[in-house]
């Protein structure tokens, strides 16, 4: 033991102290004074958010944003409470409407506290389901792209799409029969596999089993696909005709926004796969699964991590713009959109009911987006010089 | 160059082929029918909505569907389910609103991104880098539609101006002259709106490129040459710098529907993206499928001619 302490000792004389990756990462942050500010900004945002959430819950929260105070229309920031119109237990938190009330005379300092968890979860919920499918997609195209695929193979993906595109609409029995077709496909597809493959003249149905394209074709295909779409309105649309619920549009902005991060995903994969340290792991025998996991995504992590980042900016932007135009949570509830959407009809008479939101979401989604970018030098050496 | 356009085309065509299967899926999969949209209504009977399913093909198994609404929409027959004017008509007329905004918007995110960019990279670090970056920034995540009520705030209280809408209500007796200036007054702002996520996106691209070339060799010939600073910069390091240029063509024109929901909904601008939003709440399916279908194009294109572009401008790459 105390050899080989000394001898490592010995092999690190003269040699620069062994820094973490993650201490040199930090060492760079902390210079970017922007990227740091977005930091703190976003640890506040984070500690509000809780704080809100637990204020603004339950039957008889200490912040009530659902009360209506009519007497108490549209007052100013810090305007006190006029105790001779309302009963005791209705006064807001320190007697005081710290950020003014709306039209109904609810307090808006409880709403913006109860919009910002919405805020919160609506980002990260979001940008979690979309690097998610990224991570999947980008990886299998990565790492299995040069796998073809069979005629017989496409013939039994187009067939069970086919059936659940007919079960969705309703249309059972020609459902039934796409799934039948399906099933034949896979059976006879590994029939073929198990008896045919391994003999000598395996001409036999041989057309039927050519090889047509990649798997990376397949679904760099379909990202171009999904890119081809105008996001805004097709999540529009689709949060449009379902019913109206925070938990759609996290889905729905999810599975709307992974495709950058795929793209980010194969490409480092595709590098990945031909190093040195992924060609010994294979050839000492470790099963795919466990390259792919221990040896490839923990060094593929740090542009996802980047890309979410910023993409947590786009999904707040979306998300209340999504409320501006009244759709997503429904009406009780506050969010920071549906607080300015109803706030445009007082641009004159109240306009701190537009300009509270709209400050916090420029606030918060601009610190996401430099805290991102700070990231992205901190941990890409190769962006460092410039 | 001749097979990448023939190859090209084919591969656009198949992916647009997919694109309409995953719209139409999308669409009308949806929970809901534009049939059910008022099932209370005691005037709408059984009969009635029988009727109203035959009569928009709703009854027919989903391929058939499908064949029939793009068939009609590439004869022309499509009609609107809301009040049955022809849908290309329509599109037309809103297209052309679009248009004006859209062009007004890309020349100015042109005009401005590209000074900025090139002297942020020229002056790198200083104030001027940093506060544009800073700007930049900005634009990226302000939510558009809050700026939108910061500039109409600050336009009527400055100049009194009206600028909701397309003209000023009564302004059609008035002469010439003023009807122009109206009507630029009511699409500065929509443009300008529009633009600012480009400013920002196109003067950092531009910013970064010219980062890249202006630490080449050739750079640094031409300098030790004793040319002048505007010469090395504008001659030989901006002509290299312009695909950003390129690429944004391809980013652009599909901003002409996708961008505009919100900011022709605050302006009552009648074009494509305001079109789309009240054809959503009417759950009118051919205005919605055919949007999605033209915005497909429109990307497919500018994708195209950003690829044909990057041959022109750069020998350098053979695809």
């Amino acid at each position: 033991m105390e050899r080989t302490d000394e001898h490592t000792k010995e092999l690190h004389l003269g040699m620069a102290d062994e820094v973490s990756r993650f201490t040199e990462a930090w060492r760079i942050f902390r210079k970017n004074r922007p990227a740091l500010w977005g930091m703190i900004i976003f640890i506040i945002f984070f500690i509000v958010a809780v704080v809100g959430l637990v204020l603004t819950y339950g039957n008889d929260p200490v912040l009530d944003p659902a009360k209506v105070r009519l007497s108490e229309k549209l007052l100013q920031p810090f305007s006190p409470v006029n105790t001779e119109m309302i009963r005791l237990e209705d006064k807001p938190f320190l007697n005081m409407y710290l950020l003014g009330t709306d039209d109904l005379g609810r307090d808006i300092f409880a709403r913006m506290m109860q919009g910002a968890w919405v805020s919160l979860t609506v980002g990260f919920v979001a940008v979690g389901i979309s690097v998610l499918i990224g991570i999947v997609l980008g990886g299998l195209a990565g790492y299995y792209g040069a796998v073809r695929i069979t005629l017989m193979d496409v013939l039994g993906l187009i067939a069970v799409s086919v059936s659940l595109i007919f079960l969705a609409s309703g249309q059972g029995d020609l459902s039934v029969r796409a799934f039948l077709i399906a099933g034949v496909c896979m059976i006879f597809s590994f029939a073929y596999y198990v008896f045919v493959r391994g003999r000598r003249n395996h001409k036999m149905l041989g057309f039927l089993f050519v090889d047509t394209f990649t798997v990376d074709t397949l679904i760099m295909r379909f990202v171009d696909v999904m890119l081809c779409f105008p996001s805004f309105f097709l999540i529009l649309t689709i949060v449009a005709v379902l019913p109206a619920s925070i938990y759609n549009i996290m889905i729905v902005i999810g599975m709307t926004s992974w495709m950058g991060t795929a793209r980010f995903v194969r490409a480092e994969f595709l590098s990945l796969r031909e190093q040195d340290f992924v060609s010994a792991a294979r050839v000492m025998g470790i099963s795919d699964a466990s390259i792919i996991f221990r040896h490839m995504i923990p060094n593929a992590v740090a542009p996802v991590l980047v890309s979410a980042t910023i993409g947590i900016a786009g999904a707040i932007l979306t998300e209340a713009a999504l409320s501006f135009l009244g759709f997503g949570v429904p009406p009780p509830h506050a969010t920071w959109g549906n607080i300015l959407s109803n706030g445009q009809r007082f641009l004159y008479d109240a306009p701190w009911l537009i300009y509270i939101p709209g400050l916090s979401i420029l606030v918060v989604v601009l610190s996401f987006n430099l805290f991102g970018e700070g990231l992205r030098d901190a941990l890409n050496p190769k962006l460092r010089k410039r | 160059m001749f097979s990448f356009t023939i190859r090209s085309f084919f591969q656009k065509l198949a992916t647009l082929f997919f694109i309409s299967i995953v719209s139409f899926l999308v669409v009308y999969l949806a929970p809901g029918e534009p049939s059910q949209i008022d099932p209370l209504n005691p005037k709408f009977t059984a009969e009635d909505l029988a009727r109203f399913r035959a009569e928009f093909n709703l009854d027919k198994p989903l391929h058939v569907q499908y064949y029939l609404f793009y068939k009609n929409l590439f004869t022309g027959e499509l009609k609107s389910w809301k009040d049955n004017q022809p849908v290309l008509g329509k599109v037309k007329e809103r297209f052309m609103n679009s248009l004006w905004l859209f062009i007004i918007g890309t020349l100015i995110t042109w005009c401005l991104s590209f000074p900025v960019g090139i002297s942020a990279a020229i002056k790198r670090g200083s104030f001027f880098d940093r506060s544009t970056t800073f700007v930049a920034y900005v634009l990226i995540s302000i939510p558009s539609f809050f700026f939108a009520y910061i500039l109409i705030d600050f336009v009527v209280k400055t100049f009194s101006i009206s600028v909701i809408g397309m003209q000023t209500f009564g302004m059609q007796s008035a002469s010439p002259v003023y009807q122009v200036m109206d009507r630029i007054w009511h699409m500065v702002i929509p443009s300008i709106l529009g633009a600012l996520g480009g400013i920002a996106l196109l003067s950092r691209y531009v910013r970064a490129q010219m980062l890249e070339v202006i630490h080449q060799d050739y750079i640094r010939t031409a300098k030790a040459k004793g040319l002048s600073e505007d010469m090395v910069n504008y001659k030989h390091g901006f002509r290299n710098a312009l695909l950003p240029f390129v690429t944004m063509f391809g980013l652009i024109l599909p901003g002409l529907i996708g961008g505009s929901v919100i900011i022709e909904s605050i302006f009552a601008w009648p074009g494509m993206g305001r079109m789309g939003f009240e054809a959503i709440l009417a759950r009118d399916y051919p205005i919605i499928l055919t949007i999605n279908f033209i915005a497909a194009v429109l990307v497919l294109i500018g994708t195209f001619i950003s690829d044909l572009l990057y041959m022109v401008v750069d020998p350098r790459i053979r695809l």
